[in-house]
């Protein structure tokens, strides 16, 4: 680049425009250093020490390999002090004059959120006519709006975890509900492991609530629930889908012999008698079993509407009765 | 009505009258007590709601509490962002005084909705400033002017601001700065964490 005509700036005035430039002598010696580059400089003081020796040139190739102040004319510079990785400038040299060397003014570039919390920078250590102060700004509006977004994103997230679990609850004993069995049994469906749906009717409940009343009967229903979980396994599910209606989804092996046996001992867990203060309660259970071997896809809506046929066909033959529709 | 503002009215009074009576606020504005979201945008009528039944229920003065609520926007603990956003503003508080008409564009830069008033700032003599604010919600000059006073103290400046009620123009603002470093103000550095 030509130098143009020349005219003559004081130091002093070129420190403020430009408060992190150094001159470098032709030689290679610094000769002069601006105060914000003395602020962020690890030596006391960086006159007279070597270019080279003070600063590590990243770019441009040209100049890693020879360190020769005369390849310093018109380079675009990535660099950084010896010794600092963290902290990585970019620089443009301009040429002075052949004799009196060149000018090196230096900015930090994206990193300058950074730089200014390490060297502990003010608005004083920018140039006035420079954007770095509204970066500054930007950079930490940007923060503070981020961090109230993500404060009203977590609280929408609990809201919906809260909703989720609450539309998939059954409340009074904290069983899934239908929709809570339908999601389980999608997943069943898609692990293809074989398992079994066995629908389970409270018998004589109906009798406990018209003689005791609601309070009785949901005491009784809650005693159910527990008498039934208490009975399957962890990997098994259980859901409360009406009044007196729970459905459970087992794991295999599903052999009949198997589930006749799990059948038996979920009624007579059933059939202990409930004590609800001084009242005591006797209820039985009907079981309805299908297993999902008989479906190409089991669908909710077919395994349970066969659950049902057999559950009914064990009502028939009397209360307490488990029935497994043949495979 | 911009959520940032009136979840800074809401701060305002929950954190000066307590949890309860801005419990009982919001109930008198039909609001659940939770209250306001800041990055959400709400009829301005809310807002409105909420200031009339402070003002009923605290039975304050709506200019009291409006200038009241500029201040702690500046000066209490929680706005701190607040305050630091402005002071990237001006070295001084002339140099505060002199930018404040970029003040929305500055908070559009920050929060692309929101929508400050429009601010006009002239310097009618040396350090005497007047200012005119325009917007639809009657009293915003006051919790500029309130603003302006807690950013006084902030830069440890002597000012006199008052606010001169509803012109043709908009609601109008006078500052006086009696002494630019009457006190030693509050630090700021830069960089958030710092205390240089």
């Amino acid at each position: 680049m030509s130098p143009g005509p020349e005219f003559t700036l004081p130091h002093g005035v070129l420190d403020r425009l430009l408060p992190m430039h150094i001159v470098v002598r032709a030689d290679g010696t610094i000769e002069h250093a601006a105060p914000t580059f003395r602020r962020i400089c690890p030596a006391a003081d960086p006159v007279g020490l070597g270019f080279f020796d003070l600063l590590e040139v990243e770019r441009p190739l040209k100049l890693v390999e020879t360190s020769d102040p005369g390849d310093l004319a018109d380079a675009r510079l990535r660099l950084r002090f010896r010794g600092q990785p963290g902290v990585n400038l970019n620089g443009l040299v301009t040429v002075l004059s052949p004799r009196s060397g060149y000018l090196v003014d230096l900015s930090f570039g994206i990193a300058v959120v950074s730089a200014v919390a390490e060297h502990g920078l003010t608005v004083a250590d920018f140039a006035p006519s420079g954007q770095t102060v509204e970066m500054l700004y930007l950079a930490e509006a940007n923060a503070v709006a981020m961090a109230e977004a993500r404060r009203l994103i977590d609280g929408l997230e609990l809201a919906r975890d809260a909703a989720r679990t609450a539309s998939l609850t059954d409340g009074l004993t904290g069983l899934g509900n239908r929709r809570a069995l339908d999601g389980w049994l999608a997943a069943r469906a898609r692990d293809a492991r074989p398992f079994a749906l066995m629908q389970v009717d409270l018998d004589y409940f109906k009798l406990v609530n018209d003689t005791h009343g609601h309070g009785i009967g949901d005491a009784v229903l809650k005693a159910a629930a527990r008498r039934l979980l208490g009975k399957l396994r962890p990997r098994d599910d259980l859901a409360r889908v009406g009044g007196d209606e729970f459905v459970a989804l087992v794991e295999g092996p599903v052999d009949e012999d198997r589930l006749k046996l799990l059948a038996d001992r979920l009624i007579a867990a059933i059939e202990k008698p409930v004590s609800v203060g001084r009242v005591q309660c006797r209820i039985s259970a009907s079981i309805g079993v299908a297993v999902s071997r008989r479906y190409g896809a089991p669908t909710l809506e077919a395994m349970l509407a066969d659950a049902d046929r057999a559950l009914y066909a064990a009502k028939r033959t009397g209360r307490g009765r488990a029935r497994i529709l043949a495979t | 009505m911009h959520g940032l503002i009136n979840k800074g009215l809401q701060g305002f009074l929950t954190e000066t009258y307590g949890l309860d009576t801005w419990a009982r606020i919001a109930r008198r504005a039909a609001l659940a007590p939770e209250g306001f979201e800041a990055l959400l945008t709400y009829d301005a009528n809310q807002t409105v709601a909420v200031l009339d039944a402070a003002v009923s229920m605290l039975g304050k003065p709506r200019e009291v509490l409006l200038e009241d609520l500029g201040t702690y926007l500046v000066s209490h603990p929680t706005t701190e962002p607040v305050r630091r956003l402005l002071r990237f503003g001006g070295l001084d508080f002339a140099d505060f005084m002199n930018s404040l008409d970029e003040l929305p564009g500055r908070a559009r830069l920050a929060v692309p909705d929101l929508r400050l008033p429009d601010i006009e700032t002239t310097e009618v003599a040396p350090e005497a400033f007047v200012v005119i604010c325009r917007s639809d919600f009657a009293g915003f000059g006051l919790i500029l002017a309130g603003l302006l006073r807690a950013m006084a103290d902030d830069y440890g400046a002597l000012a006199l601001i008052e606010w001169q009620g509803e012109r043709p123009g908009g609601e109008r603002i006078s500052v006086r700065l009696l002494e630019g470093e009457y006190s030693e103000g509050r630090q700021f550095a830069l960089s958030r964490g710092e205390t240089v």
